[in-house]
């Protein structure tokens, strides 16, 4: 009985963001949303050459996108060449959430971002994580492109 | 409708030895009670006294001011205007003249006398049956003249009990997180104040951003997140002392911290690798308890005031939604199954109720269910507003709510609002500054 609502759901959810990335991808012209996953360069600044500091995600998700995965193996490459430096992963939600649990997807999110540097050689005593929740948006916007600008995870030189 | 028909009865039995007026706060009162509160009358000395003392030229109004602005809030009374009274305040206090209240319609008259002895403010009060021509009470107190706000909360809180058979909410406090600056660096500090707005006190410097502060149940204490040295941790602050310590020791941020019933335990979410788990640790024996084990997201904890139960909420199922447990963690179930994002569950001090916040369709609302589940009521919906915490007579919520900005990002701010239960009565809460993440405290006079 729970089983097959559960895959009822899962169906409903999959198909209901089918639809929504459909839509989104159409609807903003600006190239700078993919389903809900900013994808744009406006806040996004550099560790080095070529190697950006954020990652973006959906609404409620600590998934890593195909351009996020790449961005932190860019990430990997250069802290293996600069091993002297120490890294912070900022994690942080957008203000459609509340506070106390996206303080939590903040944390999930650096978490996401620090896992996968991980498996690219970079040893956890360089990375420390620290979530700001919705505290410190990039973006002040109340739309939807400001809110995917602040679902991210930053990359923050610590030494 | 009933309320009026028991209205009428209690006219029709004058000698009735039980409450004559009686207020149902049970519904939406679309006929506030007419009430007449008469300036608090003084003798030539104590106003020369008080005026030296207090720098007010008139302490028997400023509380009768005072209780007239609570007793208007409640959206259950209708203090009528001075100007329309017939008789001398004075002589009301000794021997109304019931006609005369009654010809403007009052149904409740409060009169009373302010008079100084031996350095002390002495307010005494009688609260009046206009129509059954009756005393219904009559009290008086004496306290510190610095104290004269709170005797006006007292008061209010006489007359509420006495009116509506509850206990009042207005002799307390609410402790904030009190907001300045752009909305990308916010300023966060705590701040306490009365219930009505008054004698803010600011706790923190805004040096660190401080979050979700909550009293313990003889509001002495209070939990809260500090981001001191940028480390996240739940704090521990006593509030006439203004010592702080970290709560615990733990590997990582802590967060959603809440006092047990009894005020024994801090029971907060401590976050780690990527999951938040709740815990609890002992204030006496420092001995740390985990509640929760789950590779999802638990927070937002809340006891039930018999401290039997957590309610709290967990992304377990996909998205956040509420849960009840054991207070020891076992027996965890669902309760919230409507459609979208059920978040910030807390507990009524009548222990009958969850309030809480919800997302759905790009919308927020603060709403209450049982504590099954069933029986949910949507309160209030908006842009954006969360963090319910209840009024200790589990009758009113006061939550915060930010605006939306503009197509700048201009124009954010972030300020508390009241509602009753009934869902009426919505009231913006009087801060000297934007505010956020509001807890009101018990009583301070019990």
């Amino acid at each position: 009985m729970n089983l097959v609502k559960i895959f009822k759901n899962a169906f409903l959810v999959i198909l209901a963001s089918l639809i929504l990335s459909a839509c989104a991808t159409k609807k903003v012209g600006t190239g700078q949303l993919q389903g809900d996953v900013y994808t744009g360069s406006d806040t996004v600044e550099y560790l080095a050459s070529g190697v950006k500091d954020r990652v973006f995600f959906a609404t409620n998700e600590s998934v890593l996108t195909t351009a996020s995965r790449e961005t932190l193996r860019k990430q990997a490459a250069w802290l293996r060449k600069n091993s002297d430096i120490n890294i912070v992963l900022e994690g942080h939600a957008d203000e459609r959430g509340t506070r106390e649990y996206n303080l939590a997807l903040g944390e999930r999110r650096a978490n996401a971002a620090k896992d996968y540097l991980m498996t690219y050689g970079i040893s956890s005593n360089r990375i420390s994580v620290i979530s700001y929740g919705k505290e410190r948006p990039v973006d002040s916007g109340s739309n939807p492109l400001a809110w995917s600008k602040n679902r991210r995870s930053v990359t923050v030189k610590a030494n | 409708m009933i309320f009026r028909y028991l209205f009428i009865l209690f006219i029709l039995l004058p000698f009735n030895a039980f409450a004559l007026i009686e207020v149902d706060i049970t519904r939406g009162n679309l006929n506030p009670l007419p009430i007449a509160v008469t300036s608090l009358s003084m003798d030539k000395d104590s106003e020369k006294k008080f005026k030296e003392l207090l720098k007010k030229d008139d302490i028997g109004l400023e509380i009768s001011n005072v209780l007239k602005n609570n007793l208007k809030k409640t959206g259950l009374f209708n203090p009528l205007n001075n100007d329309a009274f017939l008789q001398k305040s004075d002589i009301a206090h000794l021997k109304p003249r019931f006609e005369d209240w009654a010809l403007i319609k009052a149904q409740a008259l409060i009169t009373g006398k302010v008079t100084f002895v031996d350095d002390k403010l002495r307010v005494e009060f009688r609260l009046w049956d206009v129509l059954a021509g009756k005393e219904m009470m009559a009290l008086a107190f004496t306290t510190v003249p610095d104290n004269w706000r709170r005797v006006g909360h007292i008061i209010t809180d006489k007359v509420y009990e006495r009116l509506t058979g509850e206990k009042g909410y207005f002799d307390t406090r609410i402790i904030y997180v009190a907001e300045e600056g752009p909305k990308t660096k916010r300023i966060k500090k705590l701040a306490i104040m009365d219930q009505d707005g008054f004698n803010t006190k600011y706790l923190t410097l805004g040096n660190e951003l401080v979050l979700t502060p909550r009293f313990n149940p003889t509001n002495q204490m209070v939990t809260y997140l500090s981001y001191f040295r940028n480390l996240p941790r739940v704090y521990l602050l006593d509030i006439e002392t203004g010592v702080q310590e970290v709560v615990g020791d733990f590997p990582g941020m802590t967060f959603a911290p809440r006092f047990s019933p009894d005020g024994k335990k801090i029971i907060m979410s401590f976050a780690m690798d990527g999951n938040s788990d709740i815990y609890t640790m002992d204030l006496e024996n420092r001995v740390v308890e985990r509640i929760t084990n789950h590779p999802s997201i638990d927070t937002s904890p809340s006891f039930s005031p018999n401290g039997k139960y957590i309610c709290f909420n967990s992304d377990r199922s996909g998205y956040q939604q509420i849960y009840v447990m054991k207070s020891d963690g076992s027996n965890v179930k669902r309760i919230s199954f409507g459609k979208g994002l059920y978040g910030t569950p807390v507990w009524s001090p009548r222990g009958d109720l969850i309030a809480f916040t919800k997302l759905h369709k790009g919308k927020f609302y603060i709403g209450v269910m049982r504590t099954d589940g069933k029986g949910e009521r949507l309160l209030t919906e908006n842009f954006y507003q969360e963090a319910p915490s209840w009024s200790p007579n589990g009758r009113v919520l006061i939550f915060y709510r930010e605006t939306k900005t503009n197509s700048k990002g201009e124009g954010f701010s972030a300020k508390l609002w009241s509602i009753d239960l009934t869902g009426y009565n919505e009231r913006l809460v009087d801060t000297e500054t934007d505010a956020s993440d509001p807890s009101w405290s018990s009583l301070l006079s019990k």
